[in-house]
């Protein structure tokens, strides 16, 4: 019954959304087939062919700069919109402003694409971008909050939705973690140097980057979740007050932990304990988001059987729940000592950035397209479970050899002689680690190749003819 | 720290914690007015939500963590200048100088309060100083004998010094070949070790700090390459001497068999620790070289250092 997304018939801006879910499916291929490149000169380091904008250090910012703002954003982009004004009951807010967000955002990432390569950077983690491009965000970002709060305040609705205070809390909080992280000072153009010194930067950029990652990567897909996961299971949200409590908590304590990326560094004793502690309470807050979710679809387990993209949502919450587990254990500083600067932190954010963000982005996407333009369906649903399955299994490869090679790293780093010396030197460890890098690629190949699938299959929905394909009815 | 950001640390710290704490007690009981599994009665977009409970093994690990957290508080550093009730710390944090650093760990020593890293530091010399004190009391000749020694040597070497030297010893450019023979401040293990213990500053100055012309320059290459056997223009290289006599000699010798006092190099040997092409021969004169090799007596202590002399002077001497 509540599959019938496009039976209510409100007058809404789809042109907006249309645009960001099909830049998001480009922006995908692109940012991971430059992951997969960067993966096979791990490999093969002749890959980068002595050519200055092909090698590693150059397009290792390009590949996490494309995934996170380029696909990942542009998939936040495009459900926000859709599900505020179907939440909200309304059409949304200041469209030219929104159009001014998409193509302004898609100039952010063009310029990227081009300075990265040439090797212009400030050198933050998840920030490399220099300060002309840094402020043309927060322009659009501004923009983009006008027009979602806009859209909120003129709703027709009695109360905001839950998905719309997980995607408020990520609009509101990118701003600022923009803002103050890339506080610089301009020397030329193309060059600046941050704001902060010593212990103080270092501190700022992961406040930054940790919340990147918890109020981009996990609150924006939330707010995905919340809508698409009801939605296509067609059953109502499991707990209305686990909702609120783990909302609260979760936005509460993500902004304090930062600091469990530099452990045993010059940062103080007491910012470190801080940072572990609220790491490791966060570890409820962030499993209540994967119940609810879960728990939605009881009562609709037997769609799992037939429905590839329901498929997609259950699992990336698998996922989901299984790196925020991960995630607060490698806080703890005893782990945080073997883990800390080997694969294992690799593999985590992996299990994190393509098991949760592609793959709800992914489910979503599915959920979308057909409505968005005028279908009942994809143009293959057998297409989709392919798709799926090598999702799967390229996010399964991908993280189990980044787990063996990250924990193979850390015990040989700590291998000690009887003379106290160390066992192993650097280059032995990286010679033990090959095999892992080889299976590390095939599993992001595998990713990729079902990224093309999924052009294919969007490009054939959208092509479609009206009417040829209609909604599949459960027997 | 000061109180006012004793304040700003803990205030929100317990706030952010005991706030997790109420919301969850809150939650816990059903305050909706409707009854338990039902619907809450609102609609979007189709969606409804239903009044269900918190699941009890959730709420229970949600308390165990918050608990955990305030109990690593009460016991580690955390909450502002608190220093909480094991007393422990990771290392001297406010020391700024070397100085320093030995004058706290003797403080701490004194009142049994050692910092993580200075009481690992006590742990492993306990432990491991007395096979490297045993190591320094043989004399280097007897060393080069010691097989396990030489192992020992060769891994400290792959950890400290192959970054530069690499794990072959064979150098690169700039970063002299320790497996070859010559030796920029002599070969003898008496030698070595003075290289590692103290460090090297080699410097040659743009054209030696010499009155040379630019139009000299490919002469004086032309007679480098001369005074290294190989095949060379006899006439321009003999332009070049009169050049090499301006001064080169001072610190090359008269026959460019450099001087290891001063760790001029031998021009005469086949080494070139900078490439031995003519661009790169000249470019040597023109823009002066400077190498540096940091000094590791402080970092690893004589007796590493012993252990590693014996193992460097291994590669050249089978």
């Amino acid at each position: 019954m509540m599959n019938h997304s496009q039976s209510t018939g409100a007058d809404y801006n789809y042109t907006i959304v249309r645009q960001f879910a099909l830049t998001t499916i480009l922006w995908g291929i692109v940012g991971m087939a430059v992951g997969v490149l960067i993966a096979a000169q791990l490999i093969w380091p002749q890959l980068n062919f002595e050519t200055p904008w092909l090698t590693y250090s150059r397009l290792r910012p390009l590949h996490t700069n494309a995934v996170i703002f380029a696909f990942g954003t542009s998939a936040l982009f495009a459900t926000s919109y859709y599900i505020v004004q179907r939440t909200c009951q309304t059409k949304l807010f200041a469209p030219k402003l929104a159009a001014f967000t998409f193509w302004g955002w898609q100039a952010i990432i063009v310029s990227a694409a081009i300075t990265l390569p040439m090797g212009f950077t400030s050198g933050k983690e998840y920030a490399e971008l220099e300060w002309p491009i840094d402020i043309a965000i927060t322009v659009v970002w501004v923009c983009y909050a006008i027009v979602f709060f806009g859209t909120i305040i003129k709703r027709t609705t009695s109360h905001i939705y839950v998905a719309n205070w997980f995607f408020g809390a990520f609009i509101i909080t990118v701003a600022v973690l923009h803002i103050v992280n890339s506080m610089a000072v301009p020397v030329s153009l193309f060059k600046s140097y941050s704001m902060y010194s010593g212990a103080v930067d270092a501190m700022v950029q992961w406040w930054y980057g940790h919340n990147a990652v918890g109020f981009l990567l996990t609150a924006g897909f939330l707010g995905m979740m919340y809508y698409f996961v009801p939605k296509q299971a067609g059953r109502p949200v499991y707990s209305y007050r686990l909702s609120i409590v783990h909302f609260w908590a979760l936005i509460a304590l993500y902004i304090w932990a930062g600091p469990h990326h530099l452990h045993y560094t010059a940062l103080p004793d007491w910012t470190q304990s801080l940072g572990m502690v609220m790491s490791l309470i966060l570890f409820a807050p962030s499993w209540g988001g994967m119940i609810n979710g879960i728990m939605t679809l009881s009562g609709a387990w037997h769609k799992l059987r037939t429905d590839p993209v329901l498929r997609f949502l259950v699992v990336s919450l698998s996922f989901y729940g299984m790196s925020t587990f991960e995630g607060p254990m490698m806080a703890i500083k005893t782990v945080n000592a073997l883990s800390h600067y080997t694969d294992w932190t690799v593999g985590h954010v992996h299990s994190g950035a393509l098991g949760w963000v592609a793959m709800v982005s992914i489910g979503s996407l599915y959920h979308l397209i057909p409505v968005l333009f005028g279908h009942g369906r994809m143009y293959s649903t057998n297409l989709v479970n392919v798709h799926f399955w090598l999702a799967t299994i390229g996010t399964v490869l991908y993280i189990v050899a980044m787990w063996i090679s990250g924990v193979m790293q850390g015990l040989m780093w700590r291998a000690v002689n009887s003379d106290g010396t160390l066992t192993y030197s650097f280059v032995e460890s990286l010679e033990a680690s090959y095999p892992f890098y080889f299976v590390r690629f095939i599993g992001g190949l595998f990713f990729l190749a079902g990224m093309f699938i999924m052009a294919y299959n969007v490009m054939r929905t959208v092509k479609a003819p009206k009417d040829s394909l209609p909604e599949l009815t459960e027997a | 720290m000061s109180n006012f950001w004793n304040i700003w640390i803990i205030v929100p710290t317990l706030l952010v914690i005991f706030g997790c704490v109420f919301i969850l007690i809150a939650c816990s009981k059903n305050n909706t007015g409707i009854d338990e599994g039902k619907s809450m009665g609102h609609s979007f977009d189709g969606i409804e939500e239903l009044n269900n409970p918190l699941p009890k093994w959730w709420s229970y690990m949600f308390y165990v963590t918050i608990v955990f957290g305030l109990i690593y508080l009460a016991l580690y550093p955390g909450l502002g200048s608190y220093k909480g009730l094991f007393g422990w710390t990771s290392s001297n944090q406010s020391v700024v100088s070397n100085e320093d650093s030995k004058a706290a760990v003797e403080a701490a020593k004194a009142e049994d309060r050692l910092s993580q890293y200075d009481r690992e530091v006590a742990k492993a010399d306990a432990k491991y100083k007395p096979i490297f004190a045993a190591y320094l009391a043989t004399p280097l000749e007897e060393l080069v004998k010691d097989k396990e020694a030489l192992k020992v040597g060769g891994r400290l070497f792959l950890q400290n010094c192959s970054q530069c030297h690499g794990s072959d010893a064979r150098g690169s450019i700039g970063f002299p070949n320790l497996a070859d023979g010559n030796w920029l401040y002599g070969g003898e293990l008496a030698d070595i070790k003075k290289s590692i213990m103290d460090g090297r500053n080699g410097m040659m100055p743009p054209k030696g700090g010499l009155p040379i012309d630019d139009s000299e320059l490919k002469g004086l290459t032309e007679y480098v390459v001369k005074l290294s056997g190989r095949e060379h223009d006899a006439a321009l290289a003999a332009q070049g001497q009169g050049s090499y006599m301006k001064g080169c000699f001072a610190c090359h010798g008269m026959d460019g068999s450099g001087n290891k006092f001063m760790g001029a190099p031998n021009l005469t040997d086949g080494a070139w620790l900078y490439g031995s092409h003519r661009d790169d021969i000249e470019a040597s004169i023109k823009n002066g070289r400077t190498g540096m090799m940091p000094a590791w007596k402080e970092i690893l202590g004589e007796e590493k250092v012993h252990v590693i002399s014996a193992y460097v002077y291994s590669l050249s001497n089978k």
